[in-house]
């Protein structure tokens, strides 16, 4: 008996699970909601199963439960049940159905622009993540941020996503589910805001010894103060230089920033033959260094190993390159 | 070769500090305490040189047992760190390597050491067979395995922690973004280890197909023997994919090639996807034995066979099947599309079907039983309901679009927390106090067993159940610290006096191991809790040569039977035979001790000095090509002695059920 009350213990948490205030729970926007929704709907069968299985324990264990008076009692041989077998893989079967069928419906909608928003023009914002901060570029406003996003409300947010260094993850938990950030590679997101209101995003990807602090601010404003916003940003906030740039993408934590240009006038590290910014000997560490290695495509070597010379060239501008590469590392 | 000598020890932390003292006090210790007792020549011969798979199987778990605690220590240090916002208690790299040694040491030298030892217990004894198909090879699974797991252990005070997280990410883990050697150890340590997994791995396949006693048909096999089975097919079908992920890790980090990299054309997610084909069945190499243990203990202390044996042997089938593809369920945030995603979700969804029937079945083999609540059936007990959370959590996590709220956060850590502890610890928990009698000759202490299960099990949920809504609040896994606003404090905190509770469990264990050694009594039956299969019917603990007359099996459940009909018990003079067995051999162990030197000079990146090393494992391979040793024979007389030994005692034994 102590047995099934811990277990009741466990799962009555779950039972007030919808009631609570966390944030899965409380969807900002309709993104947010339909994941929202499909767990409700999971939350429903499983609570279900648990209530079926911790009641047949329950009842089993304590029915059958050794006692002086069943001492004598020799159990029956019994070697099992072609129908209790076929209700017990039938039902699960069923249930398995039951939650597949919204769970595809869910997967391929949020690929797409969200339901009932497909007449808003989206708005375009490249995310290019980097130890251990988020760089956010408006391509079609010309501006940029760091650690900071503004997106208007009520609007489709396409967001292109990428990373200038290791693997990362970017959640805006309130707004909808996550996806990778990858470099040389490009993710899409689509998330959209219901009102205007502040919400938090992080990092969820482990990506080394600042992951903890790697958080962003998505400011939703009304369409006018976006606008508004925009325009002082373009009128007051300084141009980024590529030489600032690197420094940027250096392993360190900023605030926030803002600039009146993006970086992808100059890289695009989406682009599988972009030049590679990082420095291993910024993460030296405690503990044995290793060896670390040179690399054609780091930025800071004056031909870069992309496709545009055709590889042809002489055997002089193969030496030079050499030496291009003699400055960083070691 | 540049040795970087003030890099070589890691220094400036107490912590630390304090345990590169403690290893060095024990060590000497223990040489000085072997070589005052006399025991060296006692250890090398009855342990370090054995190719007793009884032994072997005991040296995996005393492993297991220590590697417990050191995973556990670090699994306390994070709950400590944790326990309060904004805790300056563990820097974020020191935390960061305790999180990724955590996750190693506890599935790779305390889950799999620990299955692999009661396997070795076991197995042998359950198919009625004298050892297992190659027993030097099992001895060198065993040294490999033990040289991977102190070589990865000594990492944290020599040369650095790796700190990529147990999953070790691309590019993360490149040298890149960690151009420490920490990395270094995980690439090599675990390959030794797993090439020592592998070999078991074929050691049980054969073992199983080709060592049965007579009568013993597939459908006959109990029900650990039908998962250790299982398992040793997926083993065999699942490492050499990480044998190979991780070749290509050390050619990535050592000589600079561009498989995971950023920069060349590497391809991050390359690793990923290696690692969970590897990964996810390593999932269901642990539980699927530890579901076996389940089986064997329900049926013993039910007194009834398992309910739908059948349909048990289908759904580890089935579960071992499926597990193969599923592993892209790790990352359906890396952007595969909606197809994949949807495809992986369903392969997912459906291994809760093959897992829900044997969850029924175990309870309808308790049903019309006699419940006998005995330690080991505790764990057995507590298995089912805490496992079906983990279970009901898993198929949330499976639903892909919802998976983008859950991934990579606490959610997730409860989750599979709740599975392999559950899972995979009651389990050994459970095979441990029903098997120890059969090991050793004497049984743990009921009632400590109770204290340590009661504190366990309450501990491991008040530990875990919070970070299911911490996660659902937002809290990242790996995150070393939070911020006081975030409101995660009190949960985080009640998770952390959970921990605490956890660790007293553990502790009882270990009082209870030190207390039955010392007191337990030793005039025990052969079969202390009237079980059911082949290992009880020879003596306690078994004598080298487990049976002196091989059983003959008609039924499932053989033992039972015997003894239900009295037949096959007894043994007649005319039926004593000489029984040949290996000889003892100094190669595993001298395999392993090369193959740790080697491997430690390469994760130090001195290439010179670990092919020099290299030649030395050659060398052993060449030495075992002409060991010509075909073991000895055991004569009647002795067999004779050693039978009537035990025989004799029959019927005045403490009976120990009660």
């Amino acid at each position: 008996m102590k047995k099934m009350l811990l277990s009741l213990t466990a799962i009555l948490p779950m039972l007030i699970l919808s009631g609570c205030n966390m944030v899965v729970f409380e969807p900002q926007g309709p993104v947010a909601r339909s994941i929202t929704e499909l767990i409700n709907w999971s939350l429903i069968w499983m609570l279900l199963v648990v209530v079926v299985v911790f009641g047949l324990f329950g009842y089993i264990v304590w029915k059958y439960r050794e006692k002086p008076e069943n001492k004598d009692y020799e159990p029956p041989e019994e070697h099992g049940s072609t129908l209790l077998e076929i209700i017990w893989t039938g039902i699960p079967i069923l249930i398995v159905i039951a939650l597949t069928i919204p769970t595809v419906k869910t997967l391929y909608a949020l690929e797409e622009t969200p339901k009932g928003y497909e007449e808003k023009e989206p708005i375009t914002i490249h995310v290019t993540s980097a130890d251990w901060k988020w760089i956010f570029s408006y391509p079609e406003e010309g501006i940029e941020t760091v650690n900071y996003v503004n997106i208007p409300e009520d609007r489709p947010v396409l967001f292109k996503m990428t990373s200038a260094s290791t693997m990362q993850s970017f959640w805006v938990p309130a707004l909808g589910g996550q996806k990778y950030t990858m470099p040389k590679m490009e993710t899409e997101l689509y998330l959209v805001a219901d009102n205007p209101g502040s919400y938090e995003g992080q990092n969820t990807n482990f990506n080394g010894r600042g992951y903890a602090d790697m958080k962003f601010e998505v400011l939703a404003q009304t369409e006018e103060d976006f606008n508004q916003w925009v325009e002082d940003v373009k009128d007051t906030a300084p141009k980024l230089t590529e030489k600032e740039y690197e420094g940027l993408l250096k392993p360190t934590h900023l605030g926030r920033l803002t600039y009146s240009n993006t970086h992808l006038e100059w890289v695009n590290h989406a682009d599988p033959h972009s030049k590679a910014y990082t420095n291993p000997e910024l993460y030296r560490g405690h503990g044995y260094q290793g060896k670390t290695f040179e690399e054609d495509d780091n930025y800071k070597n004056e031909n870069p190993n992309v496709i545009e010379g055709h590889g042809k060239e002489s055997g002089h501008d193969a030496s030079e390159e050499n030496h291009g590469g003699g400055h960083s590392g070691h | 070769m540049g040795i970087k000598w003030d890099e070589f020890f890691i220094t400036g932390d107490p912590l630390i500090l304090g345990s590169q003292i403690a290893i060095l006090l024990t060590m000497i210790g223990a040489v000085a305490g072997i070589t005052y007792l006399k025991k060296w020549n006692y250890l090398w011969t009855e342990w370090l040189t054995t190719v007793d798979h009884k032994k072997i199987g005991i040296m995996y778990i005393i492993s297991a047992v220590l590697m417990f605690f050191r995973g556990g220590m670090d699994g306390l240090l994070m709950k400590a760190q944790t326990a309060r916002p904004e805790m300056e208690f563990l820097n974020s790299q020191h935390y960061n390597e305790i999180f990724t040694t955590h996750g190693v040491i506890m599935i790779l030298f305390m889950a799999m050491p620990f299955l692999i030892g009661l396997m070795n217990v076991v197995i042998p004894l359950q198919i009625g067979a004298r050892d297992v198909a190659f027993p030097q090879l099992n001895a060198l699974s065993f040294w490999l395995f033990f040289s991977g797991a102190m070589l990865f252990n000594i990492s944290f005070v020599i040369g650095g922690s790796p700190d990529a997280g147990w999953t070790s990410y691309f590019p993360l883990a490149g040298k890149e973004f960690s151009p420490g050697i920490g990395n270094n150890f995980y690439a090599v340590a675990l390959q030794i280890a797993g090439i020592g997994t592998l070999m078991t791995g074929i050691n049980f396949i054969v073992t199983i197909l080709k060592m049965r006693t007579k009568g013993m048909t597939l459908m006959k096999m109990p029900m650990f023997t039908w998962t250790t089975f299982v398992t040793s097919i997926l083993i065999v079908a699942a490492f050499p994919i990480f044998t190979v992920a991780l070749a290509l890790m050390t050619f990535d980090r050592l000589y600079g090639t561009h498989f995971f990299t950023v920069s060349g054309g590497g391809m991050d997610m390359l690793w990923a996807n290696l690692f969970w084909l590897w990964g996810h069945p390593e999932v269901y190499i642990v539980a699927l034995p530890a579901f076996g243990i389940f089986s064997e203990v329900i049926a013993t202390f039910s007194r009834k066979s398992l309910f739908g044996y059948k349909s048990m042997v289908f759904s580890i089938l089935g579960i071992a099947l499926l597990s193969m593809v599923v592993w892209v369920h790790h990352f359906y945030t890396m952007g595969s599309g909606p197809a994949v995603n949807s495809f992986f979700s369903i392969t997912t969804m459906a291994i809760a079907i093959p897992t829900g029937v044997k969850m029924f079945n175990w309870l309808f083999t308790m049903r019309k039983g006699r419940i006998k609540i005995t330690s080991a059936m505790l764990w057995a007990l507590a298995f089912v309901p805490c496992f079906v959370i983990g279970g009901v959590t898993g198929v949330m996590l499976a639903m892909g679009a919802a998976d983008y709220q859950y991934h990579n956060t606490l959610f997730l850590v409860a989750h599979f927390h709740y599975v392999l502890i559950p899972g995979v610890v009651f389990a050994v928990f459970a095979g441990l106090y029903y098997w120890w009698p059969k090991m050793f000759g004497f049984m743990l202490n009921e009632r400590l067993g109770k204290w340590h299960f009661w504190l366990f099990v309450i501990g491991f949920n008040v530990t875990f159940m919070p970070m299911f809504f911490l996660g659902l609040n937002g809290a990242v896994r790996r995150a070393y610290t939070y911020s006081a606003e975030s409101g995660f404090a009190p949960l985080f905190m009640l998770s952390a006096i959970g921990s605490i509770v956890l660790a007293a469990g553990f502790a009882v264990f270990c009082y209870n191991i030190y207390w039955s050694i010392r007191y337990a009594d030793r005039n025990i039956s052969s079969d202390p809790w009237d079980a059911r299969t082949l290992e009880w019917s020879t003596a306690s603990p078994v004598q080298f040569y487990n049976f002196a007359k091989l059983p003959e099996v008609k039924s499932l459940d053989p033992f039972w039977h015997m003894k239900k009909k009295n037949e096959g018990l007894t043994l007649y003079d005319s039926e004593i035979e000489e029984i040949h067995m290996p000889s003892n051999s100094w190669l595993p162990i001298y395999m392993g001790v090369i193959f740790g030197i080697a491997g430690f000079l390469l994760v130090f990146e001195w290439h010179i000095g670990s092919a020099v090393a290299a030649i030395g494992i050659f060398a052993g391979l060449i030495i075992r090509s002409f060991d010509y040793n075909e073991g000895f024979h055991v004569k009647k007389d002795e067999i004779h002695r050693i039978e009537n030994a035990w025989r004799k005692t029959e019927g005045e034994v403490h009976d120990h059920v009660s």
